[in-house]
């Protein structure tokens, strides 16, 4: 069968939106428009409505109580709500958050922007496989601490923290336990009760749900999570986010986790066979192939592979009809290598030559094969273009080598 | 970001893409860059003593599509030219001719340096102020 191109494998980035969700949304762009604030007529009733039956499908999916979820606008503001929400809330108990080096920039940014205002945080180190230790994270709670965010899943390796026993943790100590669950809600299980998890960001757009839509998991028992509102006005959404309802955005998240939640066991499978399919593909057919990040501990549909004597932008550009992402410093609008790598103690050479493939639900066995043969041959011509691949065969050890730098 | 055409075409067809022995006296070696900073580039030319022609030009480079081109395109430029006409070969040259923007205006530093960096290799072979005529007995 032919491929059809270009082939998107970047779906860490966005997925597109599923026609199911697409037709869910329709009605409420143009006959249930509603304000879901309106409590006086049925354009509003309806609204309303469609909001808290899509308030129950993303419970549902991370073993949650409608009433414990809040709509934003985005993950981003997600993070920035439950960190800047708690800080503000309680800094009166306490001045410390706890988080990890390669945790989102939503996150890393937020908690920045915390420390200009009288907090300190700690940014715990990650281990080679890209996951928290969690005895470095016992060692780093002090009194002071009130808050723990660490992410469910990094968005560019893949790698899954060990949420479950850093929830009994933060819940043994009181500490809140905020999670940016964007990655990894709706792709794997996520359950707020099981994992102790008191704060969780979802995102619409990584689930095959639209743009510009987001939610906030907030706890309400045990403990009952209180949190002070970063965007004031109307007081929507019990106060802690005002602003009127992206209603069509709303249910068309709400579809999408319905549907996550009812194809998550057989998507998963599919997507971890194809992963497994692109790897293999090509661990068979180039040397010197590295994997970053634990290949355990992992998301089903997500590959970083590092190829080494190959510069990751020039290989993105000879595989321009696949959408791929790069950790090379050259993709990036800071000219640095991906921080994620950097923090694995991936050396700055094997960042330049990494890939990220994100697999997703519309993506076929003929796709992958297609992605394999199309790497392995501009792999194979960019080393044979290389110096450090000549001088590697050669024997000579790059890293011994004394680089004049310009 | 989209490339120039230019680029393009050298990324898909670059010339003289090889390897000159760096232990042959007439060829200069210029290796600069280095991996941590996602660029490297090896650049040979095999110039000749006694008219300081440099007869033929061979690269190799780790980097990104800019900076393959950049690389390919100095070879084009220095084969045939004398020594001291490829010292003339500026970055912004290769800048214009590339339409490089401004943040892949390394690449074309690189170039540069390495046009200068292999022809200072070959003069080391050869003692910087030796007459030429007096090499020719190497």
């Amino acid at each position: 069968m032919a491929v059809k191109l270009p082939i998107y494998m970047d779906n860490h980035a966005t997925t597109p939106v599923d026609p199911r969700v697409v037709d869910a949304m329709l009605p409420y762009f143009t006959e249930k428009f509603g304000n879901a604030a309106s409590r006086n007529h049925s354009f509003g009733w309806a609204g309303e409505e469609a909001v808290e039956t899509a308030r129950q499908q993303i419970a549902s999916l991370i073993n949650a109580t409608p009433k414990e979820i809040i709509f934003t606008s985005g993950a981003t503001e997600s993070d920035n709500l439950m960190i800047k929400g708690i800080a503000e809330m309680f800094r009166e108990k306490g001045n410390h958050i706890i988080t990890q080096a390669i945790e989102h920039k939503a996150v890393l940014d937020t908690c920045k922007n915390l420390e200009k205002h009288g907090f300190e945080v700690t940014y715990l180190p990650v281990q080679r496989d890209g996951r928290v230790s969690l005895d470095d994270l016992k060692a780093a709670i002090k009194p002071s601490t009130i808050l723990i965010t660490i992410m469910y899943a990094n968005n560019e390796i893949g790698v899954l923290n060990p949420i479950a026993e850093i929830g009994k943790i933060a819940k043994e100590r009181g500490i809140f336990f905020a999670v940016d669950g964007v990655q990894a809600v709706g792709k794997v299980p996520v359950d707020v009760q099981k994992d102790n998890i008191d704060l969780l960001a979802i995102s619409g757009h990584k689930i095959y749900g639209p743009k510009g839509v987001g939610a906030l998991y907030v706890r309400r028992r045990n403990p009952r999570v209180q949190l002070s509102a970063i965007i004031d006005g109307g007081g929507h959404e019990r106060g802690m986010r005002s602003g009127t309802l992206n209603v069509p955005g709303i249910v068309g998240l709400g579809k999408a986790c319905e549907i996550a939640q009812k194809e998550m066991p057989e998507e998963a499978a599919r997507l971890l066979g194809l992963r497994e399919r692109l790897r293999k593909g090509l661990e068979a057919k180039l040397d010197e192939v590295f994997i970053n990040g634990s290949m355990e501990h992992r998301l089903p549909n997500n590959l970083n592979m590092s190829f080494a004597y190959v510069e990751g932008e020039s290989l993105l550009m000879g595989i321009n009809d696949i959408a791929v992402s790069s950790g090379s410093a050259c993709t990036s609008a800071t000219l640095e290598p991906s921080y994620v790598l950097k923090a694995l103690g991936v050396g700055e050479d094997l960042a330049h030559t990494s890939i990220r493939f994100g697999l997703g639900r519309f993506n076929t066995q003929e796709e992958v094969d297609y992605v394999i043969d199309k790497m392995v041959q501009v792999v194979t011509k960019l080393r044979e273009l290389s110096p450090l691949y000549e001088m590697a065969k050669e024997g000579i050890d790059i890293s011994k080598v004394k680089w004049q730098t310009a | 970001m989209a490339y120039s055409d230019k680029v393009v075409d050298h990324y898909n067809n670059p010339r003289n893409v090889g390897s000159l022995s760096k232990e042959d006296p007439n060829v200069g070696t210029g290796l600069v860059g280095a991996p941590e900073c996602g660029d490297v580039m090896k650049l040979q030319m095999k110039i000749n003593p006694d008219t300081q022609v440099i007869e033929e030009a061979k690269f190799k480079t780790f980097g990104c599509g800019s900076a393959i081109a950049s690389s390919s395109l100095a070879t084009e430029w220095v084969k045939g030219k004398t020594v001291d006409e490829a010292l003339s070969i500026k970055n912004t040259d290769i800048v214009r001719e590339l339409s490089l923007p401004p943040v892949k205006i390394h690449c074309s530093v690189l170039a540069e340096d390495a046009i200068k960096a292999a022809i200072g290799d070959w003069k080391k072979k050869h003692g910087v102020e030796v007459p030429v005529h007096e090499k020719a007995s190497h």
